[in-house]
């Protein structure tokens, strides 16, 4: 045994190579990235890892390692299980040969996602067994375990920790002896790999009995359990485990506690004992009312009349992540124990520290481009996920609408055939162009749509941490490979017409989107400059204080941070200027010019 | 017994890394600890904390509210944000200089920390403050500011760990060139 301190998604990493895993792939996404890029670090040349294009592509790779015997693990965040539901729920059909553990972290909140989905919705969904730790050294454990499950039954197993999981750190026992697995390679079989409706129904028919053996498996595992006794029932499950024991520390009621770490197939011979002359529940969990659900159902089933409260009976807010605060104050009304909620202070009102666009982020100069070569024109700005979301605040105002991934191309698609007399543009990073943009451009072409896509290139996936993507030429292996060109698939599908310009040149940028809005059909415009978070910074920018005549137009039409006011005239904080020198071209008076080196 | 410590600041500051040393002292000394930061959606100029739990009985890697011994905060505003996760008797540690919300200019915020600094000192018995950046600008860098105010909070004899444990994390986690300055840093307040 050995003891390191562990971030809940190296910990899962670490469980992962430790059992043995031969094949990883997924797509970043807050709040699982760190477990590919954890096993990236950490791989002695044995594993294969790669950034997929996009969830369902990790998917399909992961199910093509998994049917030759691999041991494989895909990962992703839940709005990516959405991505990759369609071979999810085709593989849970199919099955596998070696271990297929599938992450999808959820979040509760939601902290950094579009929605706060519930994957043990998906395992239910899909009939797939769902693992849900309860903490980081669980899930080194658990992750373990999910493989061996896995290969016993030949299934995909979805494993779902969820954000206070991923990024909490504690101490983590590893083994000395971890797993090796040899794939055998593989071997055909179309009765088991061809999917077809026969092999369907048939395969439908033992599923079903799979998940009542694994209901009863499941009620003996050794982290689903039983705690404590009492008259009334806690049950619980994932980081809301930690949330309960924290709140009960001390209260010195007797409560019998239920701790859920497989939510599918729900283990209703150990639900059943724990029921069993119970008063009444309470279900604390987050995002939906699964386990709540489950004991409901089984109290129907089994005729008992007891009960069941949580969020479907109001007593369990039903949308936001728990707290310890939230569960005490819950569980003292359940248990009937005093409770003093934490008293609101009346503090001077607080700075507003909003997210915004980095200091010299080439978004900001593509998004100003745009607004000053459509200005005084009807025109609607589609835009999409990552950092240039942010290209909505005020002042830049560029973004109308955001959907998913891949969204912004089509959306405006959509107004157009509403409004025809509308420009409409659709906004989109590279990674995102890649991962699902490339679809709806030839869906516009084909449809023979009137819209000016406008790439918005930094040469990485800048919002999850820097990560390689197709464009990048890098993988996670550290192989140089060829940059996959996004002009070219452009021009091959049939766009009209592909202009490329440097966003840092306000002149050209503003030239190219002008050139491109009077020609029919789908445009595009390829803004490439690299994302300031990984490159040097260039010659910085000062204000001459003798020519500033404090129009505040650098700071009224950028909303760039390091741009601020000091003694009534612009001034550029050293520290945070990274040379971009939009606010010079700006600038009605030349006031702003090159000065110094970059000392932040 | 459980050492509950709350860091504070804006993003780029080193809260991260301030919490990881807290940790490694910690777990050299045999005791468990949890940690966990909780970031918003962009780091750069947002509120980042992190939340740092050594002893045996602890579940919740985050700190309950009214639950932390000491709270570090590397900026005035920061430190009455959270001031609600602080008990009753607990000690404040806080830097002085005020960092202005990135978009002050633009909303034309005039935010400059003295009054969160009366604030606290209304109330708050046992505040620290510490004029961080004279103390950076001394030493000749401006990113050691997250050891000096360790250095405080373990002054103060809340944080669970000494100035003796922190050292020997810094020479533990960082690269040798660092060694130096950083203690200089962790025994600037004294």
């Amino acid at each position: 045994m050995s003891k390191k301190f562990l971030m809940g998604n190296e910990a899962i990493a670490m469980g992962a190579i430790h059992a043995g895993v031969n094949v990883v792939c997924g797509y970043p996404g807050t709040p699982s990235t760190e477990i590919l890029e954890t096993i990236a670090k950490e791989n002695n040349g044995e594993i294969y890892v790669e950034w997929s294009v996009n969830e369902k592509a990790a998917l399909e790779v992961g199910a093509g390692a998994a049917y030759s015997g691999a041991r494989t693990l895909v990962t992703m965040k839940q709005v990516g299980l959405n991505v990759a539901s369609d071979p999810l729920m085709s593989l849970a059909y199919v099955g596998v040969k070696g271990g297929m553990v599938i992450v999808s972290a959820d979040d509760p909140g939601p902290i950094s996602s579009q929605t706060e989905q519930d994957t043990r919705h998906f395992g239910q969904f899909s009939k797939l067994p769902v693992f849900d730790p309860a903490s980081p050294e669980e899930a080194y454990q658990m992750i373990q375990d999910a493989f061996t499950y896995s290969e016993e039954y030949g299934t995909p197993v979805l494993f779902r920790p969820t954000t206070r999981i991923c990024h909490a750190c504690v101490p983590v026992n590893m083994t000395d002896t971890p797993y090796v697995n040899k794939p055998e390679g593989f071997i055909k079989d179309t009765m088991r790999w061809v999917i077809f409706p026969r092999t369907s129904y048939l395969n439908h028919i033992k599923i079903e009995k799979r998940n009542q053996k694994l209901s009863q498996v499941f009620s003996h595992y050794r982290l689903n359990a039983i705690e404590g006794s009492g008259t009334k029932g806690i049950a619980t499950g994932g980081v809301s485990y930690a949330y309960v024991k924290e709140a009960l520390k001390d209260a010195p009621t007797n409560v019998r506690l239920l701790k859920v770490a497989t939510p599918h197939p729900f283990p209703e011979e150990l639900a059943m004992k724990f029921l069993q002359g119970l008063d009444e529940v309470i279900v604390i969990e987050e995002l939906d009312p699964v386990i709540e659900k489950e004991l409901i159902f089984l109290c129907g089933k089994n005729g008992i009349k007891l009960t069941i409260k949580g969020k479907l009976s109001h007593h369990v807010q039903n949308a936001g992540e728990n707290t310890v605060e939230s569960v005490k104050e819950v569980l003292s009304s359940f248990l009937g124990l005093a409770y003093e909620k934490p008293k609101a202070q009346q503090t001077p009102p607080l700075p507003v520290r909003p997210p915004v666009l980095c200091a010299g982020c080439p978004h900001r100069a593509s998004f100003y481009a745009v607004k000053q070569a459509v200005k005084g024109q009807r025109a609607v700005f589609s835009g999409d996920i990552g950092c240039y979301t942010l290209g909505n605040a005020k002042p830049l105002d560029m973004v109308d609408t955001c959907l998913c991934m891949g969204a912004d191309v089509t959306i405006a698609q959509g107004i157009h055939r509403v409004e025809p007399d509308t420009i409409n543009f659709a906004f989109i990073g590279d990674s995102t162009f890649f991962a699902s943009g490339m679809t709806g451009v030839v869906n516009a072409v084909y449809n023979n749509t009137d819209i000016i896509l406008v790439v918005l290139d930094n040469s990485t996936t800048a919002m999850t941490g820097h990560q390689p993507h197709p464009g990048t030429g890098k993988t996670m292996m550290g192989d140089i490979v060829n940059k996959v060109d996004i002009e070219k698939i452009l021009l091959a599908v049939g766009v009209t017409r592909v202009v490329k310009a440097d966003p840092l040149d306000l002149t050209q940028a503003i030239n190219a989107v002008k050139s491109v809005t009077a020609v029919k059909g789908v445009k595009a415009i390829i803004f490439k400059s690299p994302c300031v978070a990984v490159t040097k910074p260039s010659q910085q920018y000062a204000v001459d204080k003798e020519k500033c005549i404090n129009c505040k137009r650098c700071i009224k039409e950028l909303g760039c941070p390091a741009v601020v006011i000091k003694d009534n005239k612009a001034y550029i904080e050293p520290s945070l200027c990274f040379g971009c020198s939009i606010c010079s071209q700006v600038c009605p008076v030349n006031a702003i010019t090159k000065g110094g080196n970059h000392n932040g | 017994m459980a050492n509950n410590c709350l860091l504070c600041g804006v993003g780029g500051q080193g809260t991260v890394l301030a919490s990881k040393l807290i940790a490694a002292a910690a777990m050299n000394n045999g005791l468990q600890v949890k940690t966990a930061e909780t970031i918003g959606m962009a780091q750069r100029g947002g509120c980042v904390v992190s939340h740092v739990r050594i002893g045996y009985d602890v579940y919740s890697p985050l700190i309950p509210l009214e639950s932390a011994d000491v709270l570090i905060a590397f900026e005035p505003a920061e430190a009455v944000r959270c001031l609600p996760y602080l008990k009753n008797d607990g000690v404040v540690i806080v830097s002085q200089k005020a960092v202005k919300p990135v978009t002050a200019s633009l909303t034309g915020d005039t935010y400059n920390g003295d009054e969160m600094l009366a604030y606290l000192k209304e109330h708050i018995t046992s505040l620290t403050i510490v004029d961080a950046d004279t103390i950076c600008k001394e030493l000749g860098s401006a990113k050691v500011m997250n050891v000096v105010l360790l250095g405080a909070a373990a002054q103060s004899n809340a944080l669970g760990v000494t100035k003796a444990d922190l050292e020997k994390a810094i020479q533990d986690r960082l690269p040798q060139r660092f060694h130096e300055i950083n203690i200089k840093a962790l025994n600037a307040v004294q």
